[in-house]
């Protein structure tokens, strides 16, 4: 075909894509690694041009560059590379990418539990959730009796939590929102020690 | 040697013979068969909407009824095809309306498509039936009432993950009282809402329709309403999945999935809440398709799901399924053919769920008639890739996305070649691979060696020099399709292999080694060849030779260059390119 002597003129090992940090030197390793592009040199690093789009890039990276593996030294910020994970725009958005995850405890229980508030849009479906985590304990179901201030007996958990400011408070009083923002922790406590807790006015 | 057989005969017996790959053989048989086919053609396939024009097309196919064309190369879905590059609908469907009054079936893909393109649909083609629209851009809800109001005999809207420039959901109003004829219906990728009420009078006078999708602003406790007026439908997308727990909601939505005796497909489930999940376990058993893609569950949740359905062939799914699901998955779902696990946490640096390679390795050992796989996951073995390919010798397609670039075996610390090695030398038949983790030329051997009927190959951050291009290219006999991102691939590679491109639907390199001077000789040496450079950053003009481009797209075509490139797309000068007119 005659390929080679059409391209004798270039030299390859200059224009050798290879990976590493700015301004590291060769390395002898297995693959050619941490050979700077010939072509970065004459990049213009300004990615601001009309027809550039959306490339998240921290302005000293340039290029999709990346951190070698094991390379000494403090790592770069983590450039978000363009297209990459090969993730649709329509997934990226569909899915919730903060998840909350509480430490659930009943008192009498000898392991904790774990929850993901995010997953729940009200009280009603969080307490049936714990009910079906917990399923031999009967919890105190506020919302259902619609009575916020009915006295306690033994049988019955009642769910507390604990706050951004670390007190304990009774799950249900503020809007659901606030308190998947504010708590930090869940604690089924047992209806005979919720005494003096729903002495409100 | 003539054959006795009258045209109509020949023409009749042409008419049983349906795949596209078979007809366009059957026209090159000979030039009787060739003008038989061509004058009795109904349905073509366009894979590069640039490598013909319309009218070679028409000037071939008089009696066209169903057209399928694609416009951007695959990469454009993860945003590296830059805004503006091309693939417009708009010269097509100029040309279609004058030549193809009868025309019925559209396919698009990735192209872009605009309100007056709709509106010519709506106007000219008096019996069109079928539009499917895929990851298209362009339009917005005013060209789908045209066609919703024009369209008279409509068969089937499906607009499958294309943005839509969602101005109001009162589009869906403009189907006319007396349309009665829809069969499919998706508006899953819409984000406004559209009048329930509008979508119940739709649903209940189609009485043939067999898919619905809905979008994610349909809510919960509107579905029984719909699904009880579509009781024959065999694929339903839910929308938002969500709402307060209540009962009687409950209950209702548990009838009308049961009501649907026909069911077997279910997707949408967005912001699902593990409370209405039970709501499909009476139809489970029928299922043999779930896509669960958008819903956030955690492992139990979703096993409890799938342990119900053993007859799912297909399950798309996102990584909160975690190694155990998988196994449930395993256990239950004997006839599983394809398998996508979607990451639920892209971008996140560490592993927000308990999702590995042994999750992969239990469905390629409980499921023996798989042969699907898309699999997003953190971590990977060489000895895992291996277990895989030995118990799936049946693999057709196979896509592993390690997250982190560059991810060797974790085990070994060894490149995945030997892995990815193996799977083509016991995947005969594969014919799609997307590679991904810490790779160097060997693996590249490996596939020039073994992957003989590979057609579709997805390469990033993988190789050490062009050897690895060079493997492929000149190993991989069915290759039709490659695409290539941040390796070292460069001139060397493609200039030896030039005369492969030809035979290939298209080549995408973008980030890697090529320099403007060999792209320049490329197009010089392949006539029928067009090799474009993507530089968002300066004109290949100031450029000097040995400089290297940004993005290089190549592909074969009859038409000669194209003219409706923007600023940032040189097509590289071919004074002998051929073009048919």
């Amino acid at each position: 075909m005659g390929g080679s002597e059409e391209v004798s003129s270039v030299d390859l090992k200059e224009t050798e894509l290879t990976l590493g940090l700015p301004g590291e030197k060769s390395r002898d390793s297995g693959s050619s690694i941490g050979v700077k592009r010939g072509f970065s040199d004459t990049l213009d690093l300004n990615l601001g041009s009309a027809c550039s789009k959306g490339n998240e890039f921290d302005e000293n990276e340039g290029d999709n560059r990346l951190k070698h593996p094991g390379a000494p030294g403090p790592s770069p910020p983590k450039a978000q590379l363009v297209g990459w994970p090969p993730v649709r725009a329509s997934r990226k958005n569909a899915v919730k990418n903060s998840c909350k995850y509480v430490k659930v405890a009943v008192d009498g229980a000898p392991y904790l539990r774990k929850a993901d508030l995010e997953l729940y849009s009200s009280y009603q479906q969080l307490l049936k959730a714990l009910e079906d985590m917990f399923s031999c304990f009967t919890i105190r179901n506020f919302f259902n009796d619609g009575k916020l201030l009915d006295p306690v007996n033994g049988s019955e958990y009642v769910p507390t939590y604990e706050d951004k400011d670390g007190d304990w408070m009774m799950v249900g009083d503020v809007p659901w929102k606030m308190f998947v923002e504010s708590c930090k922790r869940i604690r089924l406590m047992k209806g005979s020690e919720t005494v003096g807790l729903g002495t409100f006015t | 040697m003539v054959l006795a057989f009258p045209d109509e005969v020949l023409e009749h017996v042409f008419s049983f013979i349906e795949t596209h790959a078979d007809r366009n053989a059957v026209s090159l048989v000979c030039k009787s068969w060739y003008e038989i086919d061509r004058i009795s053609r109904k349905k073509v396939f366009i894979g590069n909407c640039y490598a013909v024009s319309p009218w070679i097309l028409i000037r071939r196919f008089p009696e066209l009824r169903s057209l399928e064309i694609k416009g951007k190369p695959h990469f454009a879905d993860f945003n590296l095809v830059p805004e503006g590059w091309g693939g417009y609908f708009q010269p097509w469907i100029e040309a279609l309306a004058n030549a193809y009054p009868w025309l019925e079936e559209l396919k698009l893909k990735r192209m872009v498509v605009t309100d007056e393109c709709l509106e010519i649909i709506a106007k000219t083609f008096r019996n069109f039936k079928v539009l499917v629209l895929t990851s298209c851009e362009g339009f917005s809800t005013d060209g789908l009432a045209a066609i919703a109001s024009g369209c008279r005999n409509l068969r089937e809207l499906d607009l499958r993950e294309s943005e839509v420039d969602d101005l109001s959901g009162r589009w869906l109003s403009c189907f006319p009282e007396n349309c009665t004829s829809l069969m499919s219906l998706n508006i899953a990728c819409l984000e406004t809402e559209v009048s329930i009420s509008s979508l119940e009078s739709l649903v209940g006078r189609c009485p043939n329709l067999k898919s619905l999708r809905l979008n994610r602003a349909v809510p919960l406790e509107r579905l029984p309403g719909l699904l009880c007026r579509a009781p024959h439908l065999v694929e339903f997308g839910t929308g938002s999945y969500s709402g307060e727990v209540r009962s009687d909601v409950f209950s209702k939505l548990v009838g009308a999935f049961s009501s649907c005796k026909e069911l077997k497909s279910l997707s949408g489930f967005w912001d699902a809440v593990p409370a209405y999940l039970p709501a499909v376990y009476p139809i489970c058993s029928k299922l043999t398709s779930l896509n669960l893609s958008y819903a956030s569950l955690q492992s139990s949740d979703l096993s409890k799901l799938i342990g119900q359905c053993p007859n799912l062939q297909r399950l798309w799914v996102l990584d909160c399924i975690e190694d155990s699901g998988l196994e449930t998955l395993a256990t239950s779902c004997k006839d599983l053919e394809e398998l996508r696990v979607f990451p639920s946490d892209p971008f996140g640096a560490e592993a927000n769920v308990s999702l590995t390679e042994r999750g992969l390795i239990s469905v390629s050992e409980g499921c023996r008639k798989l042969n699907s796989v898309l699999y997003f996951c953190r971590q990977m073995t060489n000895a895992a890739l291996n277990t895989i390919a030995r118990n799936c010798p049946q693999m057709i397609r196979f896509r592993l996305c390690i997250l982190e670039p560059h991810t060797p075996d974790y085990l070994t610390l060894q490149p995945l070649d030997n892995g990815f090695g193996a799977i083509v030398e016991h995947c005969k038949e594969l014919r799609r691979l997307s590679l991904s983790g810490l790779l160097t030329d060997r693996v590249f051997e490996c596939i020039g060696k073994y992957a003989k009927k590979l057609e579709m190959l997805s390469v990033a951050f993988a190789g050490d020099s062009d050897l690895g291009l060079h493997h492929v290219l000149s190993g991989c006999e069915s290759l039709r399709k490659l695409e290539i991102r941040d390796s070292p691939f460069g001139d060397k590679a493609l200039l030896v292999n030039a005369a492969k491109l030809e035979t290939m639907r298209s080549l995408w390199m973008s980030s890697c080694s090529v320099s403007l001077g060999a792209c320049k000789l490329l197009s010089q040496k392949m006539p029928r060849l067009t090799v474009e450079v993507i530089d968002e950053r300066e004109s290949p003009d100031s450029k000097l030779e040995s400089a290297l481009v940004e993005k290089l797209y190549a592909y074969r075509t009859v038409a000669g260059p194209r003219s409706d490139m923007p600023c940032f797309v040189s097509i590289m000068e071919n004074k002998n390119a051929v073009r048919i007119t």
